[in-house]
């Protein structure tokens, strides 16, 4: 990113109290991912550029530094937001999904999870968070959820995901440990489905 | 040198929390990972805390990422809130991020614990945060961190089963009583912190999240709510928790783990909750043992007796 690049977009719409919108951000982060298929809904204020919306802004801005090589999706990918996140994080663009710590992406259009980084069966946490943008986090096909953070199965009903999303949900939880944890954000409302949620449509034979 | 002491002087100008929010977000971003991963441990740039390691500077690094401004925090010891250890993290984090604290365990929000886990049951929405050493439950089997990853990689859990079946031909029965060797979601064989083994059912499909700390050994890692944690056993030597001969001396109750506390030097001890506050909420809703001091002042004779032995 040139200088010439750094606009006033760039320097606003971060968080207006840096530390605790930070921790606020993360600790529904950690609900979310502790709980999956539980909505949490983030804190207003931070306004990044079109078109990364509200809710992967905050997320970015509460975890993405120098240490976190990012990926943008075609769909996200603009020269202001590249500005925007170089400014408020730090955070260097990756070479390639499959060499990011987080990647932003929209929902219809998202790349195969496969692409993304998935660790190595030592470290398995050397892993993309993908933070999936859809367009709600209800409405949508039944999905029924089971594994750690579940008490017995819960359901929930993304819209705006792709066709292929169960097929490739199975094959990244196929690899567990390794595998792409999804961070699903709609507006500032956010669930997230980490790797070891099991995945199935509800007139599926449920998981053993 | 005092708990005070220990913690420095120089803690006037400090960010919230202590951390600075680089260390934070590394932290935060390692406990995500571990609680996505039941049971694996995530490593972890481990800052210098103003405090000797042993102190729990793992989990305080924890606690001090995910601490903010509405919670409320409980620090144990070994069950007690009123040791040393307790006291002094209690005294930094209220310095440092200006929180609530309590005795409470219901009351809590984060819970820090070195060694025990609380008696009553914990709930949806409280995090407890474990003090690790050694978090490796391998490492005395394996002390080449690249062996015991490999073997964690693979599954490769066959040497932990010897060691506990050493125990059983040599005592009869599986001697280990602290730091017994958990399954996490059928997954990750984990080292629960030297708890006592009674507590080892309790992180078994908890309500509450529970996150381990190890500061020397750079290591998060993390139990998710409603996670299946099996401790190893054999089918012909099943898996058993300590029992107590004798309730609580001072409240009388049972099922619960005590410490032996020696009352003179001719022999004469008690056993009394390891979980302080659990003894105090019973005996504040009325409940007795038999060396209860407002026992003992209303003049009953059995006490006499049964302290004499
Ligand atoms: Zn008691």
């Amino acid at each position: 990113m040139s200088d010439a690049r750094l606009s006033t977009l760039a320097v606003s719409g971060g968080f207006s109290d840096p530390v605790f919108e930070a921790q606020a951000v993360f600790r529904a982060l950690m609900d979310v991912t502790a709980r999956p298929g539980t909505v949490h809904t983030l804190p207003a204020g931070v306004a990044p550029p079109a078109p990364l919306g509200q809710g992967p802004g905050a997320v970015a801005l509460a975890l993405c530094d120098p240490d976190t090589p990012v990926w943008l999706d075609r769909d996200i990918d603009s020269e202001s937001v590249r500005a925007w996140l170089s400014f408020q994080c730090g955070a260097p663009l990756a070479q390639g999904p499959e060499r990011s710590a987080f990647a932003f992406v929209k929902g219809e259009t998202m790349p195969d999870m496969a692409d993304f980084a998935s660790g190595t069966q030592e470290y398995p946490d050397r892993s993309t968070t993908l933070v999936v943008e859809v367009e709600a986090l209800d409405g949508g096909a039944a999905l029924r959820l089971e594994g750690p953070g579940i008490d017995g199965q819960r359901r929930i009903a993304p819209r705006g995901l792709p066709a292929t999303f169960m097929t490739q949900r199975a094959a990244n939880r196929a690899l567990f440990p390794r595998g792409v944890d999804v961070v699903l954000v709609a507006g500032l409302c956010m669930m997230a489905l980490p790797r070891s949620t099991v995945v199935s449509h509800v007139n599926e034979p449920e998981a053993g | 040198m005092s708990a005070a002491a220990a913690l420095g002087e120089d803690l006037a100008t400090y960010n919230f929390a202590y951390l600075d929010e680089q260390t934070k977000r590394m932290i935060r971003r390692a406990i995500l990972k571990a609680i996505a991963i039941p049971g694996y441990q995530v490593p972890f740039a481990s800052r210098e805390m103003p405090m000797p390691y042993g102190w729990g500077t793992g989990g305080v690094q924890v606690t001090a990422s995910i601490i903010g401004p509405q919670d409320v925090l409980k620090v144990i010891d070994q069950g007690a809130d009123d040791t040393t250890n307790a006291v002094s993290i209690r005294a930094f984090f209220q310095k440092v991020a200006s929180v609530a604290v309590t005795t409470k365990t219901r009351e809590a929000t984060i819970i820090q614990t070195r060694h025990r886990i609380p008696e009553e049951k914990l709930q949806a929405g409280q995090v407890l945060v474990y003090q690790v050493p050694i978090p490796e439950p391998l490492r005395f089997l394996e002390p080449r961190e690249t062996e015991t990853r490999k073997m964690h990689a693979l599954e490769e859990y066959g040497l932990m089963h010897v060691k506990l079946y050493e125990d059983i031909a040599r005592h009869g029965h599986i001697a280990t009583t602290y730091a017994y060797p958990v399954l996490v979601a059928g997954r990750y064989v984990m080292d629960p912190s030297p708890t006592p083994k009674f507590d080892n059912p309790k992180m078994d499909m908890s309500d509450a999240l529970q996150l381990f700390g190890a500061g020397r050994e750079k290591r998060i890692y993390a139990i998710p709510p409603h996670t299946r944690v099996v401790s190893l056993d054999f089918e012909d030597h099943p898996f058993e928790i300590q029992t107590f001969d004798e309730p609580c001396a001072l409240c009388g109750a049972e099922g619960v783990y005590l410490d032996e506390v020696i009352l003179d030097d001719r022999g004469g001890r008690m056993f009394v909750c390891s979980d302080t506050d659990h003894c105090e909420d019973r005996r504040a809703a009325g409940h007795r043992g038999r060396l209860s001091p407002d026992e003992a002042y209303a003049g009953h004779g059995q006490v006499q007796e049964d302290t004499g032995r």
